[in-house]
């Protein structure tokens, strides 16, 4: 499993010498599992804290005279008003409305000449093409890819004490914030601290230089408290976090009105509009969407996967399942998928369909399993 | 008599007078991971060599099992409802799948033994 073409992370020697299963993941070679195993890793990430790469991500500085103010063209968001440090999550959407990525977006203190500065985290699968579309679109501006830092993700309960080990002043930094290794008082390293993550937990991401990426996360190994996740683990954690995953649950179809991202379009953009795609989302909004994302439980053990159709009681196909599989935390099988409006209302009744035969089921509210993000001490 | 026979799928099956015990092999369930759903068939149901015969759902993902020997179903090991987790622990003793009553025995002579599996198992990828 080591084709050549694929793009490896600073921590590849590292997953190996882990006994990491490594397979092709949007062009690059990603550990999907550990030997422990995906339930074990899952259970230990809500025990305790686990370790991500997330390295094929993909970080850049969006740089000009009022950057934030501009992003505002491509995304549904409020940037131009938020404070330096304030995480957003938001999404890039086309001119239709659909959604090219989804993605965190943070304002950072001015770079050279006062220029403004916004750090973008985007999906590793689509960066080539959100790159391309923000030059496109904002071609006065400058889009500088960070293509020599690494991403970490620490997830968990403990997550915040361990780093705090080094970087106290970490722990009481607010959920969905950032804040720099010299914000946090310590002038030496060039890390990036973001109090967010992909799983329902308390955590960090880390965005740190390339070559201090093994050290840094050898160093974070040795505590009783971490232990490496792969990708199997983060999917499973994420479902249950009723977190989309791009390419799956949103794509370039799918809105976020339809996708339940509306908590993430500030009332400001949803009366003004004036980003790409608004004639649709705000269209949505006032005359109410046709089908919408919603999380499913089926009865009994069997796991409805992506593809599944949904059928109501008179087999018409009402829906179909976006991601589905086995909840570790829940203990049950666990689903998203879209169905028709009419059809959203938790406790609504509908069948899956697999392997040819009818799986029943209920809408359920997500989270599956509750978010337990940092609240303050 | 205890020996395994196994087919290029990844299954066994082990003997015992003119019923064969199916079950994956050890190799199949450290690729699957661990095993969440078992979907068993149910008794009295005829099975026929290559043909779907059950399926193991990993958290990951879902996979078919095919049948290594045609026959008809006997007994189903119910204790994978409730423990599926067997397959990881013991996939060719307390985690086999099902017992078929062999209709055509011959098969088996198309099947590798241990040895063979294992040699076969170095020429994949």
């Amino acid at each position: 499993m080591s084709s050549p073409e694929l793009r490896q992370t600073p921590l590849n020697a590292l997953h190996l010498a882990l006994g990491a299963r490594m397979v092709p993941f949007a062009g690059y070679a990603m550990p999907v599992q550990y030997p422990t195993g995906i339930l074990a890793e899952h259970l230990h990430t809500r025990a305790a804290a686990g370790l991500f790469d997330v390295s094929h991500m993909g970080q850049a500085l969006l740089e000009g005279r009022d950057a934030a103010r501009r992003l505002e063209a491509l995304t549904p968001t409020d940037m131009a008003t938020q404070p330096l440090g304030r995480v957003r999550y938001t999404q890039l959407l086309n001119e239709t409305g659909g959604i090219i990525d989804d993605l965190m977006a943070t304002r950072r203190p001015p770079g050279r000449e006062g220029r403004e500065r916004v750090f973008l985290v985007v999906n590793a699968a689509r960066k080539a093409g959100d790159f391309a579309h923000i030059r496109r679109l904002l071609p006065d501006l400058t889009l500088q890819e960070l293509d020599d830092r690494a991403l970490i993700a620490l997830q968990g309960p403990h997550a915040a004490s361990v780093l705090a080990l080094r970087w106290p002043k970490l722990a009481a930094m607010p959920f969905m914030t950032l804040a720099s290794s010299a914000e946090l008082g310590d002038e030496r390293s060039d890390y990036l601290f973001s109090r967010s993550g992909y799983t329902g937990e308390d955590g960090f991401e880390i965005s740190l230089p390339a070559g201090e990426t093994e050290a840094f996360t050898r160093d974070l190994l040795g505590s009783p408290a971490v232990k490496p996740i792969g990708l199997g683990a983060r999917d499973s954690l994420r479902l249950e976090a009723g977190l989309c995953l791009y390419g799956h649950d949103i794509d370039e179809t799918t809105s976020p009105v339809e996708a339940g991202l509306l908590w993430s379009i500030p009332k400001r953009r949803r009366i003004d509009g004036g980003f790409l795609g608004a004639e649709r989302i705000l269209g949505e909004i006032a005359k109410g969407v046709s089908r919408r994302r919603v999380g499913l439980r089926p009865e009994g053990k069997a796991p409805a996967r992506e593809g599944a159709e949904i059928v109501d009681e008179g087999d018409a196909v009402v829906g179909r399942v976006t991601s589905g599989g086995f909840g570790p935390s829940v203990g049950a099988p666990i689903a998203m998928g879209y169905v028709t409006a009419g059809r959203a209302a938790p406790g609504s009744a509908l069948d899956l369909m697999v392997r040819g035969k009818k799986l029943a089921a209920r809408v359920a509210a997500m989270p599956f399993h509750p978010h337990a993000y940092f609240r303050g001490p | 008599m205890s020996q395994l026979r196994y087919s290029k799928d990844h299954e066994y099956v082990r003997l015992e007078g003119e019923i064969g015990i199916v079950g994956i092999s050890d190799h199949a369930q450290s690729q699957l991971g661990d095993v969440v759903f078992v979907e068993l068939p149910k008794i009295g149901d005829k099975i026929a060599q290559g043909g779907e015969a059950a399926v193991v759902e990993s958290v990951k993902a879902a996979s078919e099992v095919y049948a290594p020997v045609s026959g008809e179903i006997v007994a189903v090991n119910d204790a994978l409802e409730n423990e599926p987790s067997l397959i990881n622990e013991d996939s060719t003793g307390n985690g086999w799948l099902f017992r078929v009553k062999l209709a055509n025995p011959a098969e088996l002579d198309g099947l590798m033994d241990e040895a063979a599996y294992q040699e076969f198992l170095k020429t994949l990828p």
